[in-house]
């Protein structure tokens, strides 16, 4: 399967989902969709007929809020059935909103409360390091989780320990829980903090294209821990969510719903 | 206690790989000749326990075991939540160190002064709670946390404490021991206050009561069983400890023998739902809020008549 056909069964998966368990954060899930899907195929060292191979790439997904793209991407890379996906959000099921590891294989680890996910990441490329083991340990955060303090205790801590087997991606879709990033607490220059911050540090113009995000993770390592910023859109993939905020929230139902599935099938790879 | 306790791991470090010590910046002269002898294994994370405790929960995940190290509130309430979620949920092989509970700081202020600790700890699913009196008793609750992979909390003190009890070889920290016996009413307490306890049970005498005494350690988890014959053998059961009354150990104590048929009635003696907004000694700060022996003393004699 290629990154962008997995990114495209990401979206379908999602879609229904959170449709059939009125769920929200839809449009967080559609924006990381591509990086999940690009990691996944290009990037990673996984095998999902052995979640616990020592030897495998790690990742986190810190921004556990976009967790219905995260359970979309394990089924469809093979850690358990689709037909699993259909238990999200029901009673009883272990597919809760936010990431959570325990009955679901693949998930290295649970996150939801945001800045917490990334420096455990930062962790286990820590104890990498401490062994002498070559796997590398990548995390998605999302920019309104950049906020966060921890974020910022980690940044110095990878830098100083000088992880250059770590990979942050910040999913820059430029929106929070309450509005644009810009306008609930700018973090601009962002990139130039990261910089500063000691980290290698490479901007995605379209983090929603592959082959851009194929180049930034295959940028090779200058010693220094890795941030990628991919410049996302929020609710990629079906037009009327993109860059608009409620979808944050809402659930797509009704003409929405048909609409979404509609216009996901036109753009079918 | 607290440099016995580091002697401990840094041997313990050396029979085993896996121990890994990080500190939030704090331990100048206590953890140098640990991080001298075990470089690769000693982290200084800095003055920033939210990712300490996150990456201490990474690095167990990894198969190694991790101790937090800080003083009074930094790495428990600062990072409470790291230690809830990254930690406890993921049942993560990390050994919380704080140094200084109670008034160990006393003249240091509120800010150092750890009062709510035992409380927030023991909540926690998976966390076990050590609040050792003596210095033997910090280095048996360190091996005992060894033998138990998972979260574990310790409050350590470190103003020279005294030992309290001979251990014989088969001492067992989990248990419930006594230091002290008695007929009328049981003391139990945990950390460095049993001194106090000790001496009230001197008063006590005095006054014709009979009062036995018993160190808990292991405030999580309680070892139900020694406490409910104690429950059915004393008049009355008497908690002491450096920390709000509510939630700590009078608190774990209270949830146990609540449930029990025809059980001693509890005293519990701890801070008031206060907070300590005065310093001084850590003696002068037990005595300012009714902890010291003579107000453990007076506490008993006035609800045993």
């Amino acid at each position: 399967m290629t990154s962008e056909d997995l990114a495209w069964r990401i979206r379908c998966h999602a879609i229904d989902m959170v449709h059939n368990a009125h769920a929200s954060h839809i449009a967080a899930a559609l924006s990381a969709a591509d990086i999940l899907a690009v990691l996944y195929t290009n990037v990673m060292r996984v095998d999902p007929q052995d979640p616990d191979m020592p030897e495998r790439d790690r990742f986190i997904m810190s921004k556990g809020h976009a967790g219905v793209a995260v359970y979309a991407l394990l089924a469809e890379v093979g850690f358990f059935p689709v037909s699993e996906l259909e238990r999200y959000y029901t009673d009883g099921s272990v597919y809760s909103g936010h990431v959570s590891h325990r009955g679901v294989p693949g998930v290295e680890f649970s996150t939801g409360s945001l800045g917490h996910g990334a420096a455990v990441a930062c962790g286990m490329a820590m104890a990498a390091k401490m062994a002498g083991r070559t796997h590398r340990v990548f995390t998605l955060v999302g920019d309104g989780e950049c906020n966060e303090g921890s974020i910022w205790e980690m940044a110095l801590v990878a830098q100083q320990n000088k992880l250059d087997n770590f990979t942050v991606i910040v999913d820059c879709n430029a929106m929070q829980a309450m509005g644009s990033c810009r306008d609930v607490m700018n973090m601009e220059p962002f990139a130039d903090k990261w910089r500063s911050f000691g980290w290698q540090t490479i901007e995605v113009a379209d983090g929603n294209n592959h082959e851009q995000l194929r180049e930034a993770f295959s940028t090779l390592s200058d010693g220094k821990p890795k941030c990628i910023l991919a410049k996302t859109k929020k609710g990629k993939g079906i037009s009327f969510m993109e860059n608009n905020l409620i979808w944050h929230y809402r659930d797509p139902q009704g003409d929405d719903y048909l609409r979404a599935v509609e216009e996901l099938e036109a753009a079918k790879p | 206690m607290r440099n016995t306790f580091i002697k401990a791991l840094e041997c313990i470090a050396g029979n085993d790989p896996r121990v890994v010590l990080l500190t939030g910046d704090l331990g100048y002269g206590v953890l140098n000749s640990f991080a001298e002898t075990f470089p690769s294994r000693y982290f200084n994370m800095g003055i920033s326990e939210q990712i300490m405790t996150s990456a201490a929960a990474g690095m167990a995940l990894e198969g190694n075991v991790v101790f937090t190290y800080s003083i009074g509130n930094f790495n428990t309430l600062r990072c409470m939540e790291q230690i809830r979620n990254d930690i406890c949920y993921h049942n993560a092989n990390v050994k919380i160190v704080s140094v200084g509970g109670g008034f160990s700081y006393g003249q240091l202020g509120m800010s150092h002064h750890s009062t709510e600790d035992i409380a927030m700890m023991r909540e926690l699913p998976h966390m076990r709670v050590y609040v050792p009196a003596d210095p033997e008793e910090a280095v048996a609750a360190l091996h005992d946390a060894m033998r138990h992979p998972g979260p574990c909390y310790f409050r350590i003190a470190k103003n020279g404490e005294p030992k309290l009890s001979e251990k014989g070889a088969d001492y067992d920290i989990s248990k419930i021991h006594p230091l002290r016996s008695g007929s009328d009413v049981c003391i139990l307490g945990c950390g460095p206050l049993l001194n106090q306890a000790l001496k009230a049970a001197e008063y006590l005498e005095e006054r014709n009561i009979s009062a036995g005494i018993c160190s808990v350690p292991c405030v999580k988890p309680l070892d139900v069983e020694t406490l409910e014959k104690i429950a059915q053998q004393y008049r009355m059961l008497v908690t002491v400890e450096e920390h709000q009354k509510a939630g700590g150990l009078g608190g774990a104590i209270a949830e146990v023998v609540s449930g029990l048929n025809n059980n001693a009635p509890l005293l519990r003696l701890g801070l008031q739902d206060v907070f300590t907004s005065i310093v001084g000694s850590h003696d002068y700060l037990c005595d300012k809020y009714e902890l010291s022996a003579r107000y453990i003393a007076d506490a008993i004699a006035s609800r045993m008549t």
